[in-house]
């Protein structure tokens, strides 16, 4: 993808702007397509309205804004950078910035800003040229009251100043500037000039976390509201036969013991394979009580017995099919460059390794919930999703409802990951206040949410390299994933074009667990699978590990190839500058250290890992991490986000696997599932790239290739190869050289 | 059902509850002080913690029957204005990624620091050893640890 993607859209249709009845400027925009024609300005922030527009600003009298936006937040940093852009453009004091995350009460959601990695990226220059806009309106304002050209006014933190050195204050000029039309051409800054981008800013919600205010989906409440809780399959491959409520509707504050499913099994019917309809095979027994508490004791309290309805699968079911998978030749080609065949045939010498993972849950430290009421002139749904549109269109589906009936308000989220793209936990809500017609939020508990996941699922990589007079003529990738994990773009990662026999294949097997994203998808494993053989290649082949990745870039760089994802320079950028700041290869002694570079979610990375072995066990001290993401808007979030995901990477690769038996899930809390602590954890080194190239996200990209940095690392202090995740689980003690 | 007189965050509150109700939930619930966390339930993460009597404590795993008479503060008592020392050194560092965890690490920071005010680096990483983080801002949390501790002294 290359890096400058480009917007052209006309600025007079993006945006709209009105004078709000208790004084001060408003403006509506709409990032990506232009506004309807009959798209109406609210004059009272009552009725904004999101329908239109993706957001709004308010310029008050005295100056301040207030920016309005319904983008949720689930730990990426973007509810404060991306106001960042606006206010840059606008040339305002941060300061006098406020940020709202505005309650969602529209019809459709076509607007929606998701959270994510991609909307800094995509963001950079609407979200800019509406700053720029806004603040050339305000020129023009002020131009007008003095009689002057609007190029002889330059405005600067929110003051306006003429060539006579007279000055007026944005907020003096809202009003006249509200009626102005709406500039066709405006300016952007050059990065030189950034005030704001690029300054260290706090996250805009500080206050509220560290006094503990609600803001989470599982802090909302409303008047009469009851709480729910589930009791779903224990097992994947089950469905309720009976259930007995009797010990359960003993319970003070139980109120009332239901059964759902079937109309979101109705809904999904005949998609078998994908999450929703298998989260959905099953009707779920619910208790409904006056708290939390007693909702999760009755839900306890049920009896129910379970019948089979398809196989109940083991963790060694899977690993038997994926191997079977990766020795057979029932694959789909992804890529194919040259002929492989021949350079294998051909090779003086083979390297064949063969990689593995296990299913990975997402455990968010705020389990799944969401609240819903069902009235007859409304469906009202509020919680923490990262699909809104989504689960908006489903719950009108699966209730019978016209869409215009049904309304998503969105909480800050306690962590994403992946997991609340899947608006499962939104349709229970939705079937359970659809029958009990009270306003009630269905609360996960942690054991609920670990074993009834979206989980990562498990997959096995087979690389090879053909290797002939000392240089690699052939790279073959094979892929074995449950349920299907790669896309369209990974086969055009390196190594594509630096290798000239290049061939991906992937192939998987259908299970009835269900899967999808998961933190860095398609990339999470991928990258530790391939910077581990690289590693092993450079040994093989008997050259520096960071000049074989070196070379291999050049060539790349010779060979021009618009599809490749990746840039080869600014690959080769991050490599060179981690070398220096790691000091990699000259340090001291009984400190190991290991290498990974890679490219994935628009952000180029290299990171060294620093070992050293203590009582025989291999401890992380010290990541050092090179990043290239474009200009960095705001170091202080960028510098969080770098860090949060080098450690969590770490922690999912030394411990993080959840196994089956029986189509239950083996762990179900913190006690069998492993998280990592601070005692684990390694001093993050963060180091940015200089550049003035459009910002890309970093809510993924450093997780991918830690888990190689450590696993290289681990190799020179224990002469051990770790190719099968989680490490700690593979260790063995009597290599242990260190 | 029992009634319970709670001392939370310098106010008494009478509750009804079943005796073996967790302090969580009786606090999020019923008295709506909905910044201590629930997340494990069974005493693994932190996010819950409160202080009782001036320790930290996991309050999934207190029963309220056990919390009469103490003297319990919570998130939204450990200060006036948010401007404990802990706190301040949140906003510094600027911790919090989603901030589902933070009030537990603040809890837990907090209760250690008044007993340690001048840990070592090792000392640090054990008492916090208790809080999970799955955004991982461990670094900025060891960090704001040692700014408050400055602020402390
Ligand atoms: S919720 Fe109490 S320790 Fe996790
Ligand atoms: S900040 Fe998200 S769990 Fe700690």
């Amino acid at each position: 993808m290359s890096t400058s993607d480009k917007f052209t859209f006309s600025r007079r249709s993006f945006l709209k702007t009105s004078a709000l009845a208790s004084g001060g400027m408003l403006i509506g925009f709409n990032l990506f397509n232009a506004c309807k024609e009959e798209a109406k300005m609210p004059i009272d922030l009552s009725q904004l309205n999101y329908n239109d527009f993706n957001a709004f600003i308010k310029i008050s009298p005295e100056g301040k804004v207030t920016i309005f936006a319904p983008n949720p937040e689930i730990g990426q940093g973007v509810k404060t950078s991306m106001p960042m852009l606006i206010a840059e453009e606008l040339d305002v004091l941060w300061e006098d910035v406020y940020v709202v995350q505005a309650g969602l009460d529209t019809e459709n959601y076509k607007n929606q800003i998701a959270g994510g990695s991609q909307s800094l990226r995509q963001n950079w220059e609407p979200l800019r040229q509406t700053g720029a806009t806004a603040k050339q309106m305000l020129v023009n304002a002020a131009a007008a009251r003095w009689d002057v050209e609007a190029s002889t006014c330059t405005a600067k933190q929110g003051v306006i100043t003429n060539a006579n050195g007279e000055t007026l204050g944005y907020g003096d000029v809202v009003l006249e500037a509200a009626q102005l039309e709406v500039p066709e051409e405006v300016t952007l800054k050059e990065p030189q000039n950034f005030t704001i981008i690029g300054q260290e800013t706090a996250n805009v919600d500080i206050d509220k976390i560290i006094t503990g205010k609600p803001l989470f989906g599982l802090d909302y409440k409303e008047e009469g509201m009851v709480y729910a809780s589930v009791l779903r399959p224990p097992a994947f491959g089950q469905v309720l036969d009976t259930y007995d409520a009797t010990a359960a509707l003993t319970i003070p504050g139980v109120i009332d013991v239901i059964t759902i499913g079937e109309k979101t099994r109705k809904y999904f019917e005949g998609e078998r394979t994908s999450w929703t309809a298998k989260l959905s095979q099953s009707d779920k027994v619910v208790v409904i009580a006056k708290s939390t508490w007693d909702a999760i004791k009755g839900k306890n309290a049920l009896k129910a017995t379970w019948k089979q309805d398809s196989e109940v699968e083991n963790s060694e079911l899977h690993d038997e099919k994926l191997m079977g998978i990766l020795d057979g030749n029932k694959f789909r080609t992804r890529r194919k460059d040259g002929d492989i065949k021949k350079a294998f045939a051909e090779a003086d010498k083979i390297l064949d390794r063969t990689y593995e993972s296990p299913f990975l849950p997402h455990n968010t430290m705020e389990p799944m919930n969401f609240f819903a009421s069902v009235t007859p002139e409304k469906v009202r749904l509020v919680g923490p999703v990262q699909t809104p549109e989504e689960a908006a269109k489903v719950v009108s589906g699966l209730l019978g409802r016209d869409l215009e009936d049904i309304s998503v308000e969105l909480t800050r989220m306690g962590g994403g990951f992946g997991r609340r793209l899947y608006g499962d936990f939104v349709y229970e809500v939705a079937e359970i206040a659809d029958v009990i017609k009270k306003p009630v939020k269905m609360v996960s508990s942690r054991e609920d949410d670990m074993s009834t996941g979206v989980y990562r699922p498990a997959i096995k990589y087979r690389i090879a390299a053909s290797i002939k007079d000392g240089k690699v003529t052939g790279y073959h990738l094979k892929e074995a994933a449950i349920n299907g994990n790669m896309y369209g773009l990974i086969p055009n990662f390196f190594p594509a074009a630096a290798i000239e026999n290049y061939q991906v294949d992937t192939a998987n097997y259908k299970s009835n667990i269900t899967t999808g994203a998961w933190r860095a998808p398609y990339t999470n494993f991928l990258a530790s699978a391939e910077q581990s053989f690289f590693d092993e290649l450079a040994e093989e082949l008997g050259v520096d590990r960071v000049k074989l990745h070196m070379d291999l870039l050049e060539k790349a760089k010779s060979n021009p190839d618009p599809k490749i994802e990746y840039s080869p320079e600014r690959l080769q950028g991050v490599l060179k500058l981690v070398v220096e700041k790691s000091n990699y290869g000259n340090t001291i002694a009984e400190v190991y250290q290991g290498l990974a570079v890679y490219y994935c979610h628009n952000t180029h990375v290299a990171e060294v890992a620093d070992i050293v072995m203590t009582n025989g066990v291999p401890v992380v001290k010290k990541v050092t991490c090179a990043v290239d993401c474009g200009i960095v808007v705001n170091p202080l979030g960028a510098k969080n986000q770098i860090k949060g995901g080098v450690i969590d990477g770490i922690g999912h690769t030394m411990y993080g696997e959840l196994t089956f038996n029986n189509g239950e899930p083996q762990s179900n809390n913190f006690n069998s599932y492993q998280l990592i602590r601070m005692g684990q954890t390694p001093k993050v080194d963060v180091h940015f790239v200089k550049n003035d190239i459009a910002p890309t996200g970093l809510g993924e990209p450093t997780l991918p290739p830690v888990g190689a940095a450590v696993a290289n690392a681990i190799y020179k202090a224990t002469g051990q190869r770790l190719t099968k995740q989680p490490y700690m689980n593979n260790l063995q003690a009597e290599k242990v050289v260190g | 059902m029992p009634t319970f007189n709670l001392k939370i965050n310098n106010q008494t509150h009478t509750v009804e509850a079943d005796m073996d109700t967790p302090l969580l939930w009786v606090l999020r619930d019923q008295l709506e002080l909905v910044g201590t966390k629930y997340s494990c339930g069974i005493g693994q993460c932190g996010a819950c913690n409160i202080h009782v009597d001036g320790n930290v404590m996991r309050s999934c795993l207190l029963q309220v029957s056990q919390a009469e008479g103490m003297k319990i503060t919570t998130i939204e008592g450990l200060s006036e204005n948010g401007d404990h020392p802990v706190q301040e050194a949140w906003k510094d560092i600027d911790v919090p990624q989603c901030g589902y965890c933070q009030a537990g690490q603040i809890m837990t920071a907090a209760a250690f620091l008044e007993k340690n005010p001048n840990p070592t680096g090792e000392e640090i990483r054990n008492a916090m050893n208790g809080n999970i983080c799955r955004c991982a801002s461990y670094n900025s949390i060891e960090e704001a640890i040692k700014v408050a501790a400055e602020k402390l002294s």
